[in-house]
């Protein structure tokens, strides 16, 4: 075959290849005019009908206000609940254990005892540890449920119920109820009283006391005004939710700024009722795991 | 004006331009007896055999293990050879057999070659396989090449269809028999006969059907001259004195007809032994020459030796025309001095030594595994509990493993701190004041271990405590190691 080539031979067949080019030339560069791989064409016209088909089927279309719902009515929201609708059927073999088990009983079977401690750590991490920490371990003001002391009681049954009504929580009419009166703000005591009797409540549990204070005073506005809820000898009242006043933990510090603070503006944290929120076996495996925590009584 | 566009491609110029692409021409090896063809035929009937019937081989391990000999339990992450048991956290030992299988094949490599593609290499047990089937439905070599020229009669057609069915029969068998390995072999099988079988299953006897089949059966040589990295790293692998399938040209060159040699041999004139009968190429399974040296497609399988030993006893010659020989020999022979031998040198004895000192140490930490192990693990957070009576106390999560085949009851005991209390959150019977876990065959127990102390330390350094474990049946000890943490150590 011979086939000179020769000046702009634009659309002349190259030899070698039998494929005439596009016509045009950019800078001496020329394009071959290649066909589509039939395999490609094939596919991509595949792809075209599918996606119309899609468009029919399923959401697609944003409108104004809404969107197009396709005519199978699919829904990214009914999967989730199917998914989680599976999921509590598959974990059913055991909650149901939990549910129908009391609480002393499941610390007692090692089985029950690990599933319900890995499901309270789980519901821990994502309900509790916001306020308690992730180790449990507390902040100013949040209880540390890690150690032995205990403002509304420390046996399972006790912590089941504050998981379930919650401290203070006004939609919950069981919730666990009792505050601090502000004796600083509400003009019950004056600020030399209330030094007085913070001196008092920081000798109780054996923390160091300026030699100035007045003990007798102390003591003496302290029967007055504080022993009605924390006891003649500052040892708590778990009904009325007032904290122990002798031992080592304090949740809002021990330095006598913050129990002044305290005593000025009384009041008390706040903690969700979780019965609305968490299911029974939930709840109940919450209660096992900070049970089992270490502080539990 | 055209102006040339590239240098090495120009659509304008008549010069031809050299395709890129090599159609791949279809070998007919022929048949041949011999040494290596019997040597090949041996390890294909061990190989193959080791792998269709190891899965059905049994080993009795207690009632609470898989009966297998032979057994990838993914489900309950167990690996089971033998006498072997292998836990997650030992894979090492998969490092240590990956080791030691390149030392052996870089050793196989430096004494002679490429063994591993002649003889060992599935590719080429299947392929030998599927091209023994093709022999025996179709006929040899000269039978096959001329019914693929002729024309395509019903004969040809039931004797090509013939020859499939039985490659998808044993690329099933191939397919299935790997399965085997990750289930109980006797129960998968009447599981994938009766269609109750898992989908993973069915997938990966589908998947390895798929290429058995296309690899041995359709692409054959292909893989090696291609896809397969070995082959390029044999050739940088090897050196002068690995002994490779050689052409003896010293002794080969130059070739002629066995009527030419003759006179020529009557008349003292030198004379090459070759007789370009081209047996040698014929059986060749890649369909190179072995004349042109060590090439990529030369799997060194021997067979030629084998064909050309057969002419040569023929033609009333000295056999091992073409044999296992070095390049060094050929010219020292061509010099007049005698062979060398040299497979005790540098190089071997270094891929000798790897071998052992790498299966030493896995044998040695075989032979010690502890069958109890105790893991420790700090509560990160918080790291210390301050109680209400003023002391301190540190959570520690506490593994206990169990690798033996029966339920194990252990003493738990905390060393390192008088004085310091010990709870353990469900702990069963404490008698006289010591604490017992049971944990049950082949399995963990994960404990929370409370250890309770004055905080009375006001330096504050870290205490070191010591959880020893105590087998009441054979009193091995297990010790986990971490520290008692106070206020005051923590900053």
């Amino acid at each position: 075959m011979e086939q000179k080539t020769s000046a702009p031979a634009d659309t002349s067949t190259p030899v070698q290849t039998g494929v005439g080019t596009m016509g045009h030339i950019w800078d001496g560069i020329e394009e071959l005019n290649n066909p589509l791989p039939r395999w490609w064409l094939w596919t991509f016209y595949a792809c075209i009908i599918w996606a119309v088909g899609y468009w029919f089927f399923y959401p697609a279309i944003p409108l104004v206000s809404s969107y197009t719902k396709g005519l199978l009515g699919w829904q990214s929201r009914t999967q989730i609940e199917l998914d989680m609708a599976e999921l509590k059927a598959m974990r059913s073999g055991m909650t149901t254990k939990i549910e129908a088990t009391e609480l002393a009983d499941i610390e007692k079977s090692p089985e029950l005892l690990s599933f319900a401690r890995a499901q309270g750590s789980a519901a821990f991490a994502v309900n509790c540890a916001p306020c308690h920490g992730a180790g449990a371990q507390g902040f100013k003001g949040y209880p540390n449920l890690n150690d032995d002391d205990w403002i509304w009681g420390g046996k399972a049954e006790d912590i089941l119920t504050t998981i379930k009504h919650g401290v203070r929580w006004e939609q919950d009419s069981d919730s666990r109820s009792g505050v601090m009166p502000a004796f600083g703000r509400d003009g019950l005591l004056n600020r030399k009283e209330i030094a007085t009797v913070a001196d008092y409540v920081l000798s109780l549990s054996g923390l160091p006391v300026d030699k100035a204070a007045d003990l007798a005073a102390g003591t003496a506005l302290y029967a007055a005004n504080c022993a009605a809820c924390h006891g003649d000898t500052g040892k708590g009242n778990q009904e009325m939710g007032a904290p122990n006043l002798s031992d080592k933990v304090w949740l809002y510090g021990s330095d006598k700024a913050a129990v002044m603070e305290r005593i000025t503006i009384g009041g008390g944290g706040v903690m969700p009722a979780w019965s609305n929120r968490l299911d029974a076996a939930t709840m109940k495996s919450l209660a096992v795991y900070v049970h089992t925590l270490g502080g539990g009584k | 004006m055209s102006v040339p566009t590239s240098a090495s491609f120009d659509p304008h110029s008549d010069e031809p331009d050299l395709p890129l692409y090599e159609a791949r021409k279809q070998i007919y090896p022929q048949s041949v007896t011999g040494t290596y063809r019997r040597i090949k035929w041996i390890i294909l009937a061990v190989t193959l055999g080791i792998y269709y019937i190891l899965p059905f081989i049994r080993w009795d391990r207690g009632p609470n293990a898989p009966n297998q000999a032979v057994l990838i339990d993914m489900p309950h992450r167990r690996a089971y050879f033998f006498f072997i048991e292998i836990w997650p956290q030992e894979v090492y030992y998969l490092t240590g057999l990956l080791i030691l299988a390149a030392m052996a094949l870089f050793l196989m490599n430096a004494l002679a070659g490429r063994i591993w593609c002649g003889y060992l290499c599935p590719q080429t047990v299947w392929t030998d396989l599927f091209m023994a089937v093709e022999r025996l439905i179709e006929g040899d070599r000269r039978e096959r090449m001329q019914r693929d020229a002729g024309p395509f009669t019903l004969e040809v057609f039931a004797l090509k269809l013939l020859k499939h069915t039985f490659w998808l029969l044993i690329a099933w068998w191939t397919g299935g028999a790997w399965v085997l390995y990750f289930d109980d072999a006797p129960t998968l099988v009447m599981q994938l006969l009766t269609f109750q079988g898992s989908a993973t299953a069915y997938i990966s006897i589908f998947v390895l059907t798929f290429t058995t089949y296309t690899f041995a059966g359709l692409m054959r040589e292909q893989i090696c001259l291609y896809a397969c990295p070995w082959p390029r790293i044999q050739a940088a692998l090897t050196d002068e004195h690995a002994l490779n399938v050689t052409y003896r040209y010293d002794r080969g060159e130059q070739r002629m007809s066995v009527k030419k040699a003759a006179a020529l041999r009557a008349a003292g004139e030198p004379v090459g032994d070759c007789i370009d009968c081209q047996q040698c190429v014929a059986v060749c399974p890649t369909g190179v020459d072995i004349r042109n040296g060590p090439t990529l497609g030369c799997i060194q399988c021997g067979l030629c030796i084998d064909a050309c030993d057969d002419v040569m006893t023929k033609i009333h010659r000295p056999t091992r025309l073409i044999a296992y020989d070095t390049d060094v020999n050929i010219k020292r022979r061509q010099s007049g001095l005698p062979n060398i031998f040299k497979p005790f040198r540098a190089r071997t004895f270094l891929y000798a030594f790897v071998i052992s000192v790498v299966g030493g140490m896995m044998v040695y930490q075989l032979a010690t595994r502890a069958p109890s192990t105790i893991t420790v693990i700090h509560d990160r957070n918080p790291v210390y509990v301050k109680l209400s009576d003023g002391r301190i106390r540190n959570a520690y999560s506490v593994r206990i493993a169990n690798m033996l085949n029966d339920p194990r009851t252990y003493s738990f005991k905390v060393l390192g701190m008088d004085k310091a209390q010990v709870d353990i959150i469900g702990a069963e019977h404490a008698s006289q004041g010591e604490l017992f876990i049971e944990v049950g065959p082949d399995q963990t127990r994960e404990l929370r271990v409370l250890v309770t102390h004055d905080n009375d330390d006001k330096r504050g350094a870290p205490v070191a405590l010591y959880f020893e474990i105590r087998d009441e049946l054979d009193g091995r000890l297990a010790v986990g190691k971490d520290f008692f943490r106070t206020p005051n150590t923590v900053h």
